[in-house]
């Protein structure tokens, strides 16, 4: 069974003729070729695979293409184009939030989504913010200081 | 201007294409007409498989065994030893151990034929633990006594110290598996090239995967070209595992005659993949009537699992580090690695010495509190220094600045005011570790056996390229062999370029391992960049080269392990405090704080990273990574929903110091540092733990229901 469904991607209206359970994850690097999102673990637990849905933080290996009809998705590829995530971006690198880097696309969609929200967050603040997203590098610290410093760099823009 | 110094943070080379989604790794790549794969394995921990009944499987679809190696070639993986089989063949060792790969063009399809397959076996008795690897259970099924090594190392007379003794203090201290949880699972390309063949690979030693493979086809090593893919992370899971995917899909390739990616999910790379050696170590200390300790006699046992892979490397490391920083007078070491019908055990951040300084460490803590003294009063009484006797009879050459790092320490935490502040068995307590790493390969493995070369290619577009087999996988190596070379050469690190390594265009600089690369490495580099600098205007497109040169004066002798294990160490201090609540045991950790001795940082902020990260995964290892196992279906936790790893939730943020140190004979006095910042903090957790609740710990992983029954 498959059905047609239109979304919006990365700001762009889109469609796509698949099976309405097919994931989220699959279409978008399959289908599309957008690569920046990562699959890690396949049950929701790590975030890799983040993106925005409606201005939301979703785990795209746990969401149904079927439930994506009408929506606006944001992966990294269009995050990165937009002031806050190239402020975003700049501030992990330079705060040295980046190891082996699998995790950072979709640590970067949780930031966005937790600026979005509350754009000048606490420490804690933060580490909540980015729970759902597991890291095995670094330790979490450098990427709460990159957050803080990506908040104190792009205000106002949020 | 003054020149900045080399420590100076740098914006990562690497930061930027990954942060914003533009770096490829292996399940990014796409070949024209590439087929995928999907591992058939054993269901059974022990047995002889009777039949396999396959599917009919559609055109395109193939299944791959043994059968298909050809003519000439071996079914065998060479790692460190030949015993590494690619396929099973009649008998089978462990759960999920390869038997065949099914490889084809549709990856659902390929899920469905993966479950229509059915394997019979005549299944025989598992030997597990190490007590039913030790006693054969089953029958041993490696030589005689299922041991892939046993050896013993002597300091002193340890047999009269014992005899003399005014008391004999024992102790038994064990540690569990541990998986690496790389966020990219192991993944491998392999696509035959002419008439060669390319690897590309998740992989942290190119030239290790090429060695290992190139006899399943009977080839010269040359014919396997291996492509280092951006590596998203590795631990040590990625150093010999790589092979286990690449050589099935070597012979496949070499069948198929197109490309093929293998590229594990995360519950095959939980079930089925190598983990840190579970351990048990036995102490019997002697101590005098005044409680100074006279001797120890230690017993250490690795649960290696199924084939032996490194774990005799690994063994000797942790044999080598069993007395940890101290000078204990008098030691015997015995160490055993055992065979057992579980996944074969493997490297992992720390090679064998985090399991027993984990080990004399928490022993040490059960002697203060039965001579009712402050660990760290027992401890710092034998603290090793320049010059002392190591456990193989070797030398420490370097200062040893403990005493400064505790002090570093001491302030940070306010150890001392929270010692005398939380009563123990107050619900609140406060740890403190001490450890070190050996640097580089063991003895005079660098200069024997690994014997790396650094090349480098001044390009006429006034670029110089890193032309070496060391890989990036999330540690900075990248960034700072950039700024190795370019700080030597007085260029722009701009102008340094470091793609990651091919085997056919790079130099074989060893594997990455062993923290072993910025220290040996980076020297050869900075030695052919002084080279290049030389000669800058000789040509405009020239190679220089250079090699490992061993520092005179450290004899070593691999047969009896005599000598100097290591030429230098890094040094660290782990301070950890907690509160356990009394009802559900659940441990907060309320303040980390360490010091380290890395000689001279290259980038403070890629050390910071390092100490940051080192430091959670050691106490995910003793708080909350638990790994059961079943003995007839393997590892229960295989997903991150039940093999828990910390969250920027569990733990607080670290304060981090280091000395400065420098080591002569590393690039701007640098020494290894990516396993010494795991190998503490555990044993700083754990102490701080027994303190809270009054009980002494004797095992880990230890979370709030295990901590619940030791209370009961």
């Amino acid at each position: 069974m498959t059905r047609d469904i239109q979304f919006v991607l990365n700001g762009k209206e889109v469609a796509i003729t698949c099976d309405p359970l097919k994931r989220l994850l699959d279409v978008l690097r399959d289908d599309f070729g957008l690569f920046g999102t990562k699959e890690a673990c396949g049950e929701g637990e790590c975030g890799a695979c983040s993106v925005l849905k409606d201005s939301k933080i979703i785990t795209t290996c746990m969401v149904p293409m079927g439930s994506v009809q009408g929506c606006e998705i944001m992966t990294i590829e269009g995050l990165r184009e937009t002031a806050r995530g190239t402020c975003i971006i700049e501030a992990f690198a330079d705060g040295g939030a980046v190891q082996c880097g699998f995790c950072i696309p979709g640590m970067v969609i949780a930031a966005e989504s937790l600026l979005a929200s509350n754009p000048d967050p606490s420490e804690e603040d933060i580490r909540l913010g980015i729970s759902g997203n597991l890291c095995r590098c670094t330790g979490y610290d450098l990427i709460v200081e990159s957050i803080r410093l990506a908040a104190k760099r792009g205000k106002g823009l949020w | 201007m003054a020149k900045k110094p080399i420590g100076t943070p740098m914006r990562r080379t690497d930061a930027v294409s990954k942060a914003s989604g533009a770096e490829k790794y292996l399940s990014d790549m796409h070949f024209d007409g590439m087929l995928y794969a999907r591992m058939v394995r054993s269901g059974i921990p022990r047995g002889i498989i009777t039949d396999i009944s396959l599917p009919p499987l559609p055109d395109g679809y193939r299944f791959i065994t043994y059968k298909d190696i050809p003519a000439g070639g071996n079914n065998e993986l060479v790692m460190i030893k030949k015993d590494y089989r690619c396929f099973a063949e009649q008998d089978v060792r462990y759960v999920g151990e390869t038997i065949g790969l099914l490889v084809g063009p549709d990856r659902s399809v390929l899920v469905d034929l993966l479950e229509k397959i059915s394997i019979s076996y005549e299944e025989q008795v598992p030997a597990v633990t190490i007590d039913e690897g030790l006693a054969c259970k089953g029958g041993a099924f490696v030589g005689e006594n299922n041991l892939f090594c046993d050896f013993t190392i002597h300091k002193g007379d340890i047999d009269s110290v014992l005899a003399d003794a005014h008391r004999i203090f024992e102790d038994e201290i064990t540690t569990g598996w541990q998986e690496h949880v790389h966020l990219e699972t192991n993944a491998a390309l392999v696509m035959p090239d002419g008439d060669k063949f390319v690897v590309y690979a998740s992989a942290q030693c190119p030239f290790y995967v090429r060695k290992s493979i190139a006899g399943l086809l009977n080839r010269p090593y040359e014919d396997i070209v291996v492509r280092q893919t951006t590596t998203g992370g590795a631990f040590g899971g990625k150093e010999h595992f790589p092979d286990v995917l690449a050589g099935p899909l070597l012979v496949a390739a070499n069948v198929i005659k197109k490309p093929i990616q293998l590229v594990f999910d995360r519950h095959e790379d939980g079930a089925y993949s190598v983990k840190r050696h579970p351990s048990r170590t036995r102490f019997k200390t002697a101590l005098d009537e005044q409680g100074n300790i006279l001797g120890m006699d230690i017993d250490v046992v690795y649960n290696a699992g199924g084939y032996e892979s490194c774990s005799y490397v690994v063994l000797q490391r942790g044999v080598f580090h069993a007395t940890g920083v101290y000078n204990i007078p008098a030691s015997r070491v015995r160490g055993r690695a055992v065979a057992t019908n579980t996944f074969p055990s493997d490297a992992f951040r720390g090679f064998g010495a985090p399991q027993t300084l984990f080990a004399v460490e928490t022993h040490l803590c059960h002697i203060a509190a039965a001579l009712g003294v402050d660990p760290l009063a027992l401890k710092s009484k034998y603290f090793l220094r320049q010059g002392d006797p190591t456990v193989t009879n070797g030398h420490v050459f370097e200062k040893v600045v403990l005493p400064e790092m505790l002090d570093q320490v001491l302030q940070a935490s306010g150890y001392e005011q929270k010692v005398a502040e939380y009563k123990r068995g107050s619900g609140k307590g406060i740890g403190i570790s001490f450890y070190n790493h050996g640097g580089a390969f063991t003895g005079n493995g660098e200069q024997m056996i690994i014997k790396a070369k650094a090349r480098l290619h001044k390009r006429a577009d006034g670029c110089v390229e890193i032309l070496v087999g060391s890989t990036e996988m999330g540690q900075g190596l990248q960034t700072a062999f950039t700024k190795i070379v370019a700080d030597t050469l007085g260029i722009g690190e701009d102008k340094v370029l470091y793609p990651n390594p091919d085997t056919a265009n790079v130099a074989d600089s060893g594997p990455t391992v062993a923290s072993r690369s910025t220290m040996i490495v980076g020297k050869i580099l900075e030695g052919a960049a002084l080279e290049m600098k030389e000669r800058w205007n000789e040509s405009e497109d020239f190679f220089t080269e250079d090699e490992y040169k061993h520092p005179e004066g450290h004899p070593w002798d691999q047969n009896t392990f005599q000598g100097d294990a290591y030429i230098a160490y890094g040094w660290g201090i782990c301070a950890v405090e907690v509160e356990v609540d009394p009802l559900t045991h659940e441990v907060v950790t309320k303040g980390i704080w360490s010091s380290h001795d890395i000689g001279v940082p290259i980038d403070e902020l890629v050390v910071h990273g390092q100490i940051n990260g080192g430091i959670i995964q050691s106490l995910g290892y003793a708080a909350m990574e638990k790994l059961d196992f079943h003995p007839k279906k393997g590892f229960k936790q295989v997903g991150l929903s039940d093999y828990i790893i910390p969250t920027s939730m569990d733990f607080p943020s670290q304060g981090a110091s280091l000395v400065h140190n420098p080591y002569p004979y590393g690039p701007s006095g640098a020494k290894g540092m990516g396993e010494l910042v795991f190998n503490g903090a555990s044993a700083a957790f754990i102490d701080a733990v027994s303190r809270a609740v009054d009980k002494d710990i004797r095992a880990i992983p230890i979370p709030p229901e295990t901590l619940t029954e030791l209370m009961a």
